[in-house]
């Protein structure tokens, strides 16, 4: 009785550990299945698609060392050099110079000159009897390439330039220099170059990149320091860099009552404005149309002005005129590359005539303002074409010639086309028939590259910030191909400004910036699949917690039961 | 200063001569962009800039500069004109003609329910060429928005309409121009564009934000290529309905935000800032004036509409040009809001009365239909006009009485027009409409429906076709089997039959049929269809007001009693000018009918938290049962002795007798 209890004991007791060890295996399998199986997929179903950026190269970019050669040609006349001096050319010397403009950019200078004297056919064109004469023969015999330049040094004795003119600038890419007799100057070449320096620093800083404009071009990366305010307001009235302008020419007539108005647009654009932009052709696209608002009338009241029985407006009442009719003028629905507005107002017969004063209560001689990033607007008085007797409605002709000189003015500035007034001593020639010089060109193209790869890399770099902070956001294939091309972009327009091909340059900023806006305002990257965290536990909590709590338990048991048989062990053992 | 303007001109006109001689030579025609540049570098320029920055530390601020233009020095001047011809005069009598032409006409009917109903038309045409891709970007009349989308997205025609309200068709008779309630878009595209879809969605995108409302909602799922009932309305030679796209969007609720945009395309049509007005003149002139949009609101039906396409200038067709034809149509329900008194005027009605007309348009026309009231027993017109006019208008001839507003004598000694109309009796009996359909959706529970379209015809004696287009949303599931039409309780076979099944989620189901009507007849077409469930982010933020399914689109020539005009380029009046007539026997009539509203099996949306919840319990509980199972060890536990033989054996352990 004793013995068979025991065994039942004894086969209960060993049952009994098989099964807690059958128990145990159990759950550890099961946790095991939970970790290996369950966690994956958790974690692989919720997770969000991030396709792969190049971060390491958008932080390379967000440091900016930006590099800008240009090639410069020294070409010394007939007299100019002594013979010994003319035994060290031709010779190539390269000037750096570096600009720190904060701890993530740098900016650094380098103008390869070369030097050599003129070539017979280069004598013969600078023999002619004008400077503008000159600079078209020597245009002809040898075209440079965009972003150089060519100096030509001309002895005093020449007869090419004014008395009391040191250097004329063509129209294209050369500059006619005048140094004194080589007997004056100095008898080393190098003396002779540093006569030469002083001026040549300033014909480089009129003709190509100076670092005023380079700044200012990076404004959008870097934050001007409130000393050069001066450049920062003349940055801000050009338009940013885009890759196409839309230009609108808009007659505004208040009165059509009175006024029957007449403008030769098509004809004026052909004439006027379309030279300018072809020559503008490689820095963007642009696109012009025009049309003829009726009734549209200014925001303010103009003020009678007794003593000049006119109307008038002042400056400061400016920034309100213009908000009515800017409704009206609409935007283009077909793109959405920023507009370029030119406005030709012409008072109603009750308001003419209507001057605008300036802040010094004088009056505007072209009777014209211009809003820095919007356009501008011409006022132009026609009730001195029409008697008192007239019979209403008059048709009147817009003579398009005074209109398109005012407002390709104000084009030039809204692009960019800023030229600084010459240093003394530097005659600027006519810009001729395109009215754009060769070198303001390039001087713009400059401007434009280092500032489309400073808006690129900054929308790229804070693309990748976003990213980086929000990893709810899903990071598409496409987006990330955007990216990288923006980047190698980028990479190529540095490295092409580097080499000095500013051309090429300008071709892969526009294409990286493109592309960085494309990337950085797609649709894509607004689904943000965003659950705050606590809702998320919330809809977890119950499988979760359920299912956990038991796993870990035993888990925990199984520990403590396997630390409490070592200690039995050791106590055996002992 | 004007006798210095004056020496000026005449100095440009001596050296304009010269300047021809200049260009012959070969010289530099164009010296202006020089004068720009001279002009920038003035230092005075700069100092300027200075002072202002100076004076404004908010650099973000719109600065105003002056603009320093150098006065072109004569010879320059002259140098700078090209063309020979006066810069700035008066222009002789002999101006050439414009290439683009602005009519504006208002109607005005009373209708037999007491209501009124005003129509007005506004037609832009424009003698140029979007279609042979060469760019046109100088605008005059033609809104450059409008002319700027034609080009971009190559549309040979375009047909837009915003109604708020629905027609009543057997009370107010026929419409000018028919529009279905909320959005409605057909665009016919030119047979050069390839990816018709794409610039379809472009479009609508556009479109949308031109006329601030939700077209952008138009996609692939509402947006149908009817292969018979939309025919362009202009000229063309295309008819292959792959360039064409129709979409409605009956829920689109028409407001004030559409009629601005849509009054900014006329060219009298815009009034800026309420403040700036001007005491010397008001800043719209013409029929604009009238659109007011607190009055035109407060109607019973509410219907603007933009339609663009190419037309012929003369009979042969030899020069073809632009039509943008801009109409808006009001029903004003005056008797309720007259206190019974049946009198309406301008001003009653729009709150405002006539001027002036537009100095832009060639025409500027009232028109009031007095057909029902020849001898003037009906009402009383004030003031009344000798000029009467009559055209044939939807199948009928009808009288009308016309205010020239561009003759001073309209608007008579008080200078402005309030045209008044007194009713003097209510009796009167209306021509009833000829083809007319209704439709509804019978059925009951969330499962199927049957969507019922009766189309009537009032003809005593004729029969004639009618085109019916249904495009119904994939969430209704047509049974299409179970299409049946019948009139007079037969069967009546359609003659044609296009059917589109829809796909889910991706496009509607387009039914479209050519069905004879019978004189003086009903015709009924009935569907089945079951309701489909939506995914829960498919539905609306207001799941339980239903879902709208657009109106149908009868389509038909109907036969006319009077012989119609079929001249198109002849002069004739705006209203009666829409739709081309090809012969004299009959005219063209579209109807729609009601927009349907279907409820659909609409879920608790707190469900899904609640069935994760409980799903995830459940799961748990069940879980729980078999880890427990799995893990829990099992031993025979040794019976535990009763309470009573507990307390049994204690006291047999204090007698010494052994336990139990």
């Amino acid at each position: 009785m004793q013995a068979t209890t025991q065994m039942l004991i004894g086969s209960s007791v060993f049952a009994c550990l098989s099964e807690r060890r059958r128990g145990q295996l159990a759950a550890l399998a099961i946790a095991a299945v939970v970790i290996i199986v369950g966690v994956p997929l958790w974690w692989r179903t919720t997770e969000t698609y991030r396709a792969w950026l190049p971060v390491s190269q958008i932080n390379e970019l967000a440091k900016l060392q930006l590099q800008l050669s240009a090639d410069v040609e020294v070409v010394f006349a007939r007299g100019t050099l002594t013979p010994e001096q003319q035994k060290k050319v031709p010779l190539t010397q390269t000037q750096d110079e570096e600009h720190r403009v904060d701890e993530d950019t740098a900016l650094r200078y380098r103008y390869e000159t070369r030097y050599r004297t003129a070539t017979i056919m280069e004598e013969d064109a600078l023999n002619q009897p004008t400077a503008a004469e000159a600079d078209l023969s020597l245009h002809t015999l040898s075209e440079s390439p965009c972003g150089s330049l060519v100096v030509y040094v001309i002895p005093e004795s020449s007869s090419l330039l004014r008395q009391d003119v040191d250097v004329y600038i063509g129209q294209r890419r050369t500059a006619l220099l005048r140094i004194g007799s080589p007997m004056r100057v100095g008898r080393t070449l190098e003396q002779l170059l540093a006569h030469m320096e002083p001026r040549m620093k300033q014909v480089l800083q009129v003709m190509s990149f100076s670092n005023t404009d380079i700044t200012a071009a990076l404004s959008d990366r870097v934050r001007v320091s409130p000393g050069n305010k001066g450049s920062i307001a003349d940055s801000m009235r050009a338009f940013k860099s885009s890759p196409g302008y839309e230009i609108t020419f808009s007659l505004l007539n208040p009165d059509p009552k009175s006024h029957r108005l007449h403008w030769d647009i098509e004809g004026a654009v052909q004439t006027y404005i379309q030279p300018l932009l072809t020559k503008l052709a490689p820095v963007a696209n642009f696109s012009i149309d025009s049309q003829t608002l009726y009734y549209a009338v200014l925001g303010v009241n103009p003020r009678f002005d007794s003593s000049r029985s006119a109307y008038t407006l002042n400056a400061d009442s400016l920034a309100h005129v213009i908000n009515p009719v800017e409704a009206r003028l609409g935007s283009n629905a077909a793109s959405s590359n920023p507009v370029l507005n030119f406005l030709l107002y012409v008072p109603d017969a009750h308001h003419s005539p209507l001057y605008i004063n300036d802040r010094k209560k004088q009056e505007v001689p072209s009777n014209a303002f211009h809003s820095p990033r919007w356009g501008g607007i011409m006022v132009y008085n026609v009730n001195a074409f029409y008697g008192l007797d007239a019979v209403f409605p008059v048709d009147i002709n817009i003579n398009m010639a005074k209109v398109m000189g005012v407002f390709l003015a104000q084009l030039r500035l809204l692009l960019g086309v800023q030229s600084s007034t010459p240093p003394p001593g530097f005659q600027v020639a006519a810009c001729g028939s395109a009215g754009l010089a060769d070198w303001e060109l390039d001087r713009l193209m400059w401007s434009r590259s280092v500032e489309n790869v400073a808006t690129a890399t900054t929308t790229i770099t804070s693309l990748a910030q976003l990213l980086d902070q929000i990893g709810n956001i899903v990071i598409n294939d496409n987006i990330a191909q955007q990216v990288s091309s923006a980047v190698t972009s980028l990479q190529l327009a540095v490295a092409e400004l580097e080499a000095g091909n500013l051309g090429f340059a300008l071709q892969y900023s526009k294409e990286a910036i493109l592309a960085s806006e494309r990337a950085f305002f797609d649709p894509s990257l607004l689904h943000l699949l965003y659950f705050p965290d606590d809702q998320k536990f919330a809809i977890y909590i119950p499988l979760f917690l359920p299912m956990c709590v038991p796993i870990l338990l035993s888990l925990l048991k199984i520990v403590s039961e396997a630390r409490q048989k070592r200690r039995e062990k050791q106590a055996k053992k002992d | 200063m004007a006798a210095y303007r004056y020496g000026y001109s005449a100095v440009l006109f001596i050296l304009c001569g010269l300047s021809v001689f200049l260009v012959t030579n070969g010289q530099e025609t164009i010296l202006t962009g020089d004068d720009g540049a001279a002009a920038v570098d003035s230092p005075q320029t700069v100092t300027e800039t200075a002072e202002q920055t100076a004076e404004q530390p908010a650099v973000e601020e719109r600065q105003w500069e002056v603009t320093e233009v150098e006065e072109a020095s004569p010879d320059e001047a002259a140098a700078d004109k090209q063309d020979a011809s006066a810069p700035e005069t008066l222009v002789p009598p002999s101006v050439p003609r414009p290439k683009d032409d602005f009519q504006e006409e208002l109607v005005i009917r009373p209708l037999h329910s007491g209501d009124i109903y005003a129509s007005f038309q506004f037609r832009t045409l424009w003698e140029t060429d979007f279609m042979r891709g060469n760019k046109v970007s100088h605008y005059r009349l033609f809104p450059k928005s409008l002319g700027q989308v034609i080009s971009k997205f190559s549309v040979r025609e375009l047909h837009i309409s915003f109604t708020q309200g629905y027609w009543r068709t057997m009370q107010w008779g026929q419409p000018f121009l028919p529009a279905p309630p909320g959005a409605e878009l057909w665009v016919w595209f030119q047979d050069s564009v390839t990816d018709v879809d794409g610039t379809w969605k472009e479009l609508t995108n556009v479109l949308s934000g031109i006329f601030c409302a939700s077209l952008n909602f138009i996609d692939s799922t509402n947006t149908v290529q009817p292969s018979a009932s939309f025919k362009p309305l202009g000229i063309s030679n295309v008819t292959d309905h792959r360039f064409l796209r129709y979409a409605t969007l009956p829920r689109e609720i028409v407001c004030t935000e559409n009629l601005t945009p849509w009054k900014k395309l006329l060219p009298c049509g815009t009034k800026s800032l309420q403040l700036t007005e001007l005491p010397l003149f008001s800043l719209q002139a013409g029929l604009a004036v009238l659109l007011k949009s607190e009055k035109l609101f407060h109607s019973s039906f509410h219907s603007q509409a933009v339609h663009i396409r190419p037309v012929c200038e003369d009979w042969q067709c030899k020069t073809t040009s632009w039509e943008l034809r801009q109409t808006l149509s009001v029903v004003f329900d005056l008797h309720t809001s007259g206190q019974g008194k049946r009198e309406w005027s301008l001003f009653k009605m729009f709150s405002r009365t006539l001027t002036d007309a537009c100095p832009l348009a060639s025409s500027s026309k009232v028109y009031i239909d007095i057909t029902d009231n020849p001898e003037g027993e009906q009402f009383e017109l004030i003031p009344a006009t000798p000029l009467l006019s009559q055209a044939v208008v939807l199948g009928d001839r009808r009288t009308f009485s016309v205010y020239d507003l561009t003759q001073q004598i309209t608007f008579g000694a008080v200078r402005s027009l309030n045209l008044l109309i007194r009713w003097k009796s209510t009796e009167g009996d209306m021509l009833r409409p000829l083809l007319h359909g209704e439709r509804y959706v019978a059925g009951y529970g969330l499962q199927t429906g049957e969507i019922h379209t009766l189309m009537y015809n009032n003809h005593p004696y004729r029969s004639f076709p009618v085109l019916l287009l249904d495009s119904v949303p994939w969430y209704l599931r047509l049974y299409i089997h179970t299409l049946t039409v019948t009139s007079k309780a037969k069967d009546n076979k359609p003659s044609y039959i296009h059917y589109q099944p829809s796909k889910d989620r991706v496009r509607p189901h387009l039914l479209e049929m050519l069905v004879q009507l019978p004189p003086n007849s009903v015709t009924e077409v009935t569907v089945q269809f079951e309701r489909a469930l939506l995914k829960w982010t498919e539905y609306t933020p207001d799941p339980n007001h239903g879902f709208y399914v657009g109106s149908s689109v009868l389509s038909s020539l109907v036969p006319s009693i009077v012989a119609m005009d079929t001249n198109s380029t002849q002069e004739r009046p705006l209203f009666s000018s829409f739709f081309p007539c090809k012969e004299e026997s009959s005219y063209f009539v579209r109807v729609y009918t009601e927009p349907l509203l279907v409820n659909l099996p609409t879920p608790d949306f707190s469900m899904p938290y609640n069935v994760i919840c409980l799903t995830c319990t459940v799961v748990a509980v069940g879980y729980g049962s078999l880890y427990n199972l799995l893990t829990r060890s099992f031993q025979i536990e040794e019976p535990s002795l009763g309470l009573a033989k507990r307390i049994a054996n204690i006291i047999r352990k204090m007698r010494g007798v052994p336990p139990l």
